[in-house]
């Protein structure tokens, strides 16, 4: 016969007190794991969302971002001409691309930040087909006008709509809002190519990138392989979600490994008060306990009975650290990626297997903190724990 | 202390209990350490920035660069007692992940102007006369296995190519929290060898007569290049650190967060346990107090117990995370430091204490209120 | 000579006059002593005996200084104890009373040694004389050989005699023994008995005890009842 689990349940109720701090401490534990876990997601997501796999993206062969690429117009040409890229109304969906980095001061703290300001062609637009316009309008080509992602706006002071912005030695006006779909775009403030190297003393005809929209996902192989091996051109060719997963490989690992780390320091913390809480309600029912075996409950079950108590606390501080990290979902941040050289803002993602991984965790760890002082309790000598006053 | 006896024995009446507690404040110290050695590495130095240095960048944006000829004019300015110039390579050394910081600088220069920086004398020799030659950081070096006479092949990024290097020395920081993860080559060879940029430098550093006297120059200096095809954009070398620093973002917010809610849970456990041990000693308490300890020592004897559980934990805690920072940086590079002071060791040690007090206040209220008539009765 | 008629000339060591107590419990107030009145004089063995509830225990934690009457007054070797209070009160204690409890309260994580060194750490005494005064008092129960054992390795008897040496270790005015034997099996009841006894007869030590057990109460000079919140006299005892 098994202890009924009604008297886990109401021996857990008596002492609540105890019971409440082994259920915080499991609660903040998993908190924190779940949080950091969602910040590394969420970061990840957005830079993965900056792609879509029908899209190429061609960069100088040998440049591991885009700052440091370069494809003069003569490239750029042949690429437009190459199979596999898709074609409307006769033109090919290609946008020839300038990439730098500008100061803007954060709205949050007031001193600067590195944005990221892309020069782009006037078919960007059909090329990034996750991205439209939310207030005024794309940028005319030729002018020194900006269209600013939704979380630049927000994040960095001055790029309201209709706003004049100074950098580069010019004037721009700002005059229009988009939004790209949570992803790195957001994040980034856009204009005409052209404008912009002339703002920055650089050639015209030199590009960073060129973005190629293809007829299908499938047509990556045969577009790279004509690039690669044509002669005139020395580039390498990505798919663009490639490009951005490697873009965000190194800050995404690092917050996970971080965020490891400090769960699991906090994780045998968290057990240690559990084992407190679970060793001290052992002492506590001893003769409960002795009462128990000389009615009959064998050793096992009672292990089981404790081993039960312990779960329910860590289910309960489990959920309640879920629980109260639900609301960071959706959460913006931003930090700087040392890959791109530019801040970048992201949301926290909360996502139904990270809670439960969450609550798996806050499982583990009462298992661990149970089992000892579950052992103990099946152990006490009956005769002695009846006997004591 | 005659009473520490009869403290130090009720510690050792419930091992593992007492052990558990230990082994938590153990273990929250242990994580404030950590999150203190995270905090200070992505400040980025901010700290080991000097004051009486200065850092010129291109205004328009920090990748472009400026002009070689402005070495002269900058030099010019009155208050300016030495400046050095470098431009950022980004190599990739074997594999994308292995990224650490490339330099090419202005060997003389550079050292003079970074004292923080410690050469031996015959391997900063070998860096002036070869061009080829590079100076490695210490913990660069570590972390390789790169030893003097190395030749590092580095492939580059912004100019092509494979680049080879001579590794002539390696440096260390003059102090436990400078930065020794940089690579450093010659600028010359880098102005010989590249195909475009040629005549231009990333960035200048300044180094002043008077740290007092860094607005006054940096004004100068911005105003000498106003309106030019290349303004810059001066600032203390720390006002420059510290703006990546805040570009972080809520690094520090996040680190508080962890913080407060490790320190908080770890007064729960501890108050909770201290309560549960005071409750089960009442009889032993009242026996006190009727053998003619006062209220008030009692009060003493439990406060006591908490503070010595906490110390030891907390000072094992703190030692942990200071061995650990010896081990160098967890994360392969990607941390620019990884160094725990002991300035923050204290502060470490102080919180300890403050928890320990403030979780064995109440039962030690407790103890002290507890009248023997009801405990005796009790019995 | 015990009197409990309250008409004691000035000599008594302890004197208690029109000793009042009452207290709640629940809703109820209840009056466990009424105008009790005592004196001893020292070299005074005296028991008390009565059915429980009767008060034994309250009036032995009122000449302890361990409570406080609702009126009436305790005098001790000339102090009225019952102006005191506080601090005050348990330095007194400390000086004037030696506890004897039926349950042992030996603290279990210290040695005997260290047990009866408890009272004299409130002292200014050296190391050096803590532990002649402690030997003394361990010699006179008879326990000088097992000084650096535990609680646990001791027998009942063996316990109480540690505790007994406790409370004679700061030599105090006198000893207030709650229930002495009331945990020990027949022999080590004689054994602590007898203690007393020889405590009393042969170092001029007064003592007050609570017992039921008829046997202890014979060791006595005296042997008062509680009845109806006041002591009287009872048959027997060695007067």
């Amino acid at each position: 016969m098994a202890v009924p689990l009604v008297y886990n349940v109401r021996s857990v109720r008596q002492r609540w007190v105890s019971s409440v701090v082994a259920v915080l401490g499991i609660a903040g534990t998993v908190g924190v794991f779940v949080a950091m876990l969602a910040m590394a997601r969420g970061f990840r997501a957005t830079m993965v969302s900056s792609g879509a796999p029908e899209n190429a993206i061609v960069r100088r062969a040998g440049a591991d971002s885009e700052m440091v690429s370069s494809v003069p117009i003569d490239a750029v040409r042949v690429i437009e001409s190459a199979a596999g890229v898709r074609r409307e109304d006769g033109r090919p969906m290609v946008s020839a691309e300038v990439v730098v980095v500008a100061a803007f001061p954060l709205a949050a703290t007031g001193t600067d930040a590195n944005v990221q300001v892309r020069g782009v062609s006037a078919r960007a637009l059909e090329v990034r087909r996750g991205v439209r316009v939310v207030e005024g309008r794309f940028l005319e080509p030729g002018l020194a006008e900006l269209v600013v992602g939704r979380n630049a706006a927000r994040t960095y002071v001055g790029l309201e709509l209709g706003s004049v912005v100074r950098f580069g030695g010019g004037d721009w006006k700002v005059v229009g809002v988009f939004d790209a779909g949570s992803s790195a775009f957001d994040s980034e403030v856009w204009c005409d190519a052209t404008v912009l190297s002339e703002v920055y003393k650089r050639p015209t005809n030199v590009f960073q990138s060129v973005t190629a929209r293809l007829t299908s996902p499938a047509e990556l192989t045969r577009f790279k392989d004509e690039l690669t091996s044509d002669p005139r051109l020395s580039v390498q060719v990505d798919r663009e979600t490639d490009y951005y997963d490697k873009q965000s490989r190194m800050l995404t690992n690092l917050i996970r490994t971080l965020g490891f780390l400090v769960a699991a320091i906090m994780a045998i913390g968290a057990v240690f008060g559990a084992l407190n809480t679970m060793y001290s309600a052992v002492a506590e029912r001893s003769r409960e306990i002795a009462t128990l075996r000389a009615m009959g409950f064998s050793g096992g079950v009672v292990i089981v009975s404790f081993v039960v108590e312990a779960l329910l606390i860590s289910l309960v501080g489990g959920l309640l650290g879920c629980l109260v990290v639900l609301p960071l979902n959706g959460f913006t941040t931003g930090t700087i990626n040392w890959q791109t050289f530019s801040h970048l803002a992201f949301a926290f993602k909360v996502t139904p297997d990270l809670l439960l991984a969450g609550v798996a965790f806050a499982l583990l760890m009462g298992l661990v903190g149970g089992v000892p002082p579950a052992v103990r309790a099946a152990r006490l000598p009956v005769a002695v724990a009846l006997r004591e006053l | 202390m005659k009473f520490l006896r009869l403290v130090w024995s009720n510690l050792t009446r419930k091992k593992v209990r007492t052990t558990l507690t230990i082994g938590s404040f153990v273990v929250a110290l242990f994580l404030f350490g950590l999150l203190v050695t995270i905090r200070g590495a992505f400040s980025g130095g901010v700290d080991v920035a000097a004051a009486d240095r200065l850092s010129v960048i291109n205004k328009t944006s920090l990748i472009l660069p400026l002009p070689i000829s402005y070495r002269e004019r900058i030099t010019g300015i009155e208050g300016v007692r030495g400046i050095t110039f470098a431009s950022w390579f980004g190599g990739v050394y074997q594999d994308e992940r292995n990224f650490f910081p490339q330099f090419a600088v202005e060997p003389q220069s550079w050292l003079d102007v970074y004292p923080d920086y410690v050469v031996p004398e015959a391997e900063k020799q070998a860096f002036l006369a070869d061009r080829q030659a590079a100076l490695v950081g210490r913990a660069l070096a570590k972390r390789f296995g790169f030893e003097v006479g190395d030749r590092i092949p580095l492939q580059g990024t912004i100019w092509p190519g494979t680049w080879e290097f001579n590794v002539a020395g390696i440096y260390d920081g003059s102090r436990p929290d400078v930065d020794t993860s940089t690579f450093l080559f010659r600028h010359d060879l880098l102005e010989e060898t590249r195909q475009f940029g040629k005549g231009t430098v990333g960035w200048y550093v300044v180094r002043l007569d008077d740290p007092d006297d860094a607005v006054r120059v940096s004004a100068a200096i911005d105003e000498k290049f106003a309106n030019s095809p290349y303004e810059t954009l001066t600032q203390t070398e720390q006002a420059f650190a510290a703006s990546f620093a805040k570009q972080m973002g809520n690094i520090e917010l996040l680190v508080l967060v962890i913080g407060s809610v490790v320190f908080f849970t770890l007064l729960l456990v501890a108050g909770n346990t201290m309560a549960i041990a005071v409750r089960e000693r009442t009889g032993e308490l009242a026996v006190l107090k009727t053998v003619g300890y006062s209220d008030r020592a009692v009060l003493g004897l439990v406060l006591a117990e908490a503070v010595l559980i906490a110390g030891q934990g907390g000072l094992i805690g703190l030692l942990l995370a200071k061995l650990m920072t010896l081990g160098g940086d967890p994360t392969g590079g990607m941390l620019a430091t990884f160094y725990l002071g002991w300035d923050s060791i204290a502060l470490g040690f102080l919180l300890t204490l403050v928890v320990g007090t403030a979780a064995g206040l109440l039962p030690a209220v407790a103890a002290m209120r507890l009248r023997v008539v009801d405990a005796l009765r009790r019995v | 000579m015990v009197r409990v008629d309250g008409g004691g000339n000035g000599t008594s060591l302890i004197r208690v006059r029109d000793l009042d107590k009452r207290y709640v419990r629940g809703s109820e107030e209840i009056h466990v002593l009424q105008g009790l009145n005592l004196d001893v004089e020292a070299g005074d063995f005296v028991a008390f005996m009565g059915p429980s509830g009767s008060g034994k225990t309250t009036l032995l934690n009122l000449l302890g200084g361990l409570d406080v009457p609702s009126s009436g007054s305790i005098t001790v070797a000339g102090d009225e104890i019952t102006a005191l209070s506080g601090a005050k009160l348990t330095a007194w204690r400390a000086r004037h009373v030696g506890f004897i409890f039926q349950m042992y309260n030996l603290l279990p994580v210290l040695t005997a040694f260290q047990n009866v060194e408890l009272p004299l750490l409130l002292t200014r005494l050296s190391t050096a004389q803590r532990r002649a005064h402690v030997e003394t008092a361990l010699a006179l129960v008879g326990l000088q050989d097992r000084m650096n054992h535990y609680p646990r390795q001791l027998s009942g008897g063996q316990e109480q005699r540690v505790a007994i040496a406790r409370a004679i270790v700061t030599d105090p005015t006198f000893l207030l023994c709650d229930e002495p034997t009331g945990d020990l099996d027949r022999r080590s009841a004689d054994e602590i008995m007898a203690l007393l006894e020889e405590l009393v007869n042969e170092h001029g030590k007064t003592a007050l005890m609570v017992t039921h057990d008829p046997r202890a109460a014979e060791r006595a000079h005296a042997v008062l009842h509680l009845d109806k919140g006041a002591l009287v006299e009872a048959t027997g005892g060695r007067g």
